[in-house]
């Protein structure tokens, strides 16, 4: 018996385009059980409604989804931490949110909540008052007397997120590094809830700004498939090319950080500047520079003119003519040079935390949410280095497959209507797509087209915890380029 | 062979020569006019997160890059609150961040500036009436400019950031 064959034997309930399966709590336990001597299953995402537990697993060997739920009894179900650490967040968020407890679980410290909202498990049917709690919130004991404490944040000084980072220093390396997230939840799923989906679209827009189409569309993709209705294909397409578009932007942006902490002002003022230059023809043919609500449940918000698109050549003209240069500079500077050897993560441990994106594929674990839609053509790059020049490389890579991939885009643009009307209608849909940082998915139950329970799952979830074990050994200084290197952001997962 | 003097001997620069205080005079009076606007146009800016989604820092990002090029306006942002003349605060104020704005804000040497930047930190954006969030900067600061959108374009902050400049000189 394996895990995977638990999950496919229980019931399964009409969840589009994947089934949701029913486990009865003796059969969930099981499965929790069986994990942790099966590597084959990755754990993507832990999350609850009032009632239930959902988890959403990813078949490694086919990169197949797979929903599995256990009813809670009595407040509690059975923790998946013991197998798989990355669990052990989203415990800790399903505890502070819905009031779950996970039995067994490896860490049972508050996680979102720092005791400062107006009642605890907000999502619960019954909040209750808050407890009392420490701030700043409680980290893990030292391993050791002696040892220096760095704390970082939560305001960082530098234009930045708001998140906490604890080094535990020996010297000059850092010996352990707890980060706490939560200073930026903002209520998201309680503004969602009850709410018709094209209004709940303007939340999702705003869970991540570096992740904002790919969280609008696997939203969008998620309602359509709950409710079985498809977009339009000029703007399936349209999507497509925007979803391209913020992958290049979110590199470069990311590459010009990088430079900066790397010590390469040259790679960071030309990424910026291609940067800024792109944004400024998506405002013009897009109407938001970051294409922010232009994603939306049924199609896209605005169809593209004529104008718009010339400008979409132009900014994609551009940068392909400034790669080759940018691509002499990294490997001239010493950016790339002081990058080698930084931050590695193997395979096992993206497996582990079921990490996707740039950071997945430098450790050669290969998926990308594009091939699981209707883009099989995409092949992305691997590579199995594991270090910051990796991750830098794969992004360079990338922005050029994106380049060479919305070329073939404006050249197949069909016509047609960009949108179609959503039915009001209840049914359950769950969707993915592949933002610059890894996947994202979107889980939502719709009760006569309005939005009973819904989760995002942001690729933070994976890449902090990843961050937090690349850094530990590292030195102090090389702390930052690390952090860098993983494109860290708060808000998406602090939901 | 080294001269062992060379450790003991204080090093200084040689005096300057005394300013002549009748150029002085003439000089003060020409520049009484305009001292202000020329000495007062430099403002160091302190950003602090109030729980923004990222956008308004893509934006505030960009206003250091080498197309808007800040810093000639005299504008620099600067990484702690002890350091600033103004602190700019993005995000809508979630309940968890409001210490730490406080505390920014108590750090901060008067005579400060607070300028809300992006919807969120206006009045709390779309988050407005969430659980976890304030409404906006101004619930527990005092906010002297608002730039809003969402996120503002890098070429509105530039404006906004200039405009409280021309005011500090006056
Ligand atoms: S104003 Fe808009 S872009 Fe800025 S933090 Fe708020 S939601 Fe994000």
């Amino acid at each position: 018996m394996t895990a995977a064959a638990i999950i496919a034997s229980a019931g399964a309930e009409s969840c589009h385009p994947w089934p949701r399966h029913i486990l009865t709590p003796t059969d969930w336990a099981a499965m929790a059980a069986f994990l942790v001597a099966d590597p084959s299953l990755a754990l993507v995402g832990l999350w609850a409604d009032t009632t239930h537990v959902h988890a959403l697993f990813l078949t490694e060997a086919e990169d197949l989804p797979l929903l599995a739920s256990v009813p809670v009894e009595a407040g509690a179900y059975t923790a998946l931490s013991p197998a798989r650490p990355g669990a052990a967040w989203f415990e800790r968020l399903i505890h502070d949110l819905w009031g779950h407890a996970a039995t067994g679980g490896m860490d049972a410290r508050p996680w979102l909540d720092h005791g400062l909202w107006p009642h605890s498990a907000p999502l619960s049917p019954r909040p209750v008052p808050p407890p009392a709690m420490a701030e700043p919130p409680d980290f893990l004991p030292p391993t050791e007397d002696g040892l220096f404490q760095l704390p970082i944040g939560p305001i960082i000084g530098c234009i930045d997120d708001a998140w906490h980072l604890r080094l535990t220093l020996r010297g000059e390396t850092v010996e352990r590094a707890e980060a706490r997230l939560g200073y930026t939840h903002k209520g998201t799923l309680a503004l969602m809830r009850g709410k018709p989906p094209r209004t709940a679209a303007r939340f999702v827009a705003r869970l991540g700004a570096e992740a904002t189409v790919a969280h609008s569309l696997a939203f969008a993709l998620a309602t359509e498939a709950a409710l079985a209705v498809a977009a339009p294909p000029r703007a399936a397409t349209l999507r497509r090319m925007m979803g391209e578009l913020e992958r290049i932007t979110v590199h470069l942006g990311d590459l010009a950080l990088l430079g900066d902490a790397a010590g390469a002002p040259g790679v960071a003022a030309t990424c910026g500047e291609q940067r800024e230059l792109l944004a400024r023809e998506l405002e013009i043919a897009f109407g938001h520079r970051l294409m922010m609500d232009c994603v939306v449940p049924g199609g896209v918000a605005a169809d593209v003119g004529p104008e718009g698109m010339r400008a979409v050549r132009r900014g994609v003209g551009r940068v392909v003519t400034a790669l080759p240069g940018l691509r002499r500079l990294l490997e001239s500077s010493a950016c790339l040079t002081r990058l080698v050897g930084l931050g590695r993560v193997d395979r096992q441990m993206v497996h582990a935390f079921a990490a996707g994106g740039v950071a997945g594929r430098a450790s050669g674990r290969r998926f990308d949410a594009r091939q699981l839609r209707d883009e099989r053509s995409v092949t992305a790059p691997i590579d199995t280095t594991g270090d910051a020049a990796a991750r830098c490389r794969l992004q360079l890579v990338e922005i050029e497959s994106s380049l060479r991939l919305l070329g073939r885009l404006l050249d197949t643009l069909p016509d047609g209507g960009t949108s179609v009307a959503l039915p009001m209608l209840s049914g359950e849909g769950i969707g993915c797509a592949e933002s610059a940082r890894g996947d994202v998915w979107h889980w939502l139950r719709l009760d006569h087209g309005q939005i009973a329970a819904a989760f995002p799952r942001d690729p933070g979830w994976a890449l902090w915890p990843l961050a937090e074990w690349a850094m530990q050994g590292a030195a102090l200084e090389d702390v930052p380029a690390i952090q860098r290197s993983f494109g860290l952001t708060a808000s998406g997962a602090d939901l | 062979m080294i001269d062992p003097r060379r450790f003991w001997r204080r090093h200084a620069a040689d005096p300057g020569p005394t300013p002549d205080a009748e150029t002085t005079q003439s000089l003060a009076a020409r520049l009484d006019s305009a001292s202000q606007q020329r000495l007062g146009r430099s403002l160091a800016i302190c950003h602090v997160n109030a729980g923004s989604c990222g956008g308004c820092e893509l934006e505030l990002r960009a206003l250091t890059g080498v197309l808007y090029d800040l810093e000639r306006y005299g504008l620099r942002f600067v990484d702690s609150p002890r350091h600033a003349d103004v602190l700019v605060t993005t995000g809508p104020l979630t309940r968890t961040l409001r210490t730490a704005l406080e505390q920014a804000w108590d750090a901060t040497p008067d005579p400060k500036w607070v300028v809300a930047v992006g919807d969120c930190a206006v009045d709390g954006g779309v988050f407005k009436g969430s659980y976890a969030v304030l409404a906006g900067t101004g619930s527990v600061v005092p906010v002297d400019l608002t730039i809003s959108g969402c996120p503002p374009t890098p070429a509105r902050l530039l404006a906004g950031l200039r405009a409280l400049l021309e005011a500090n000189a006056r």
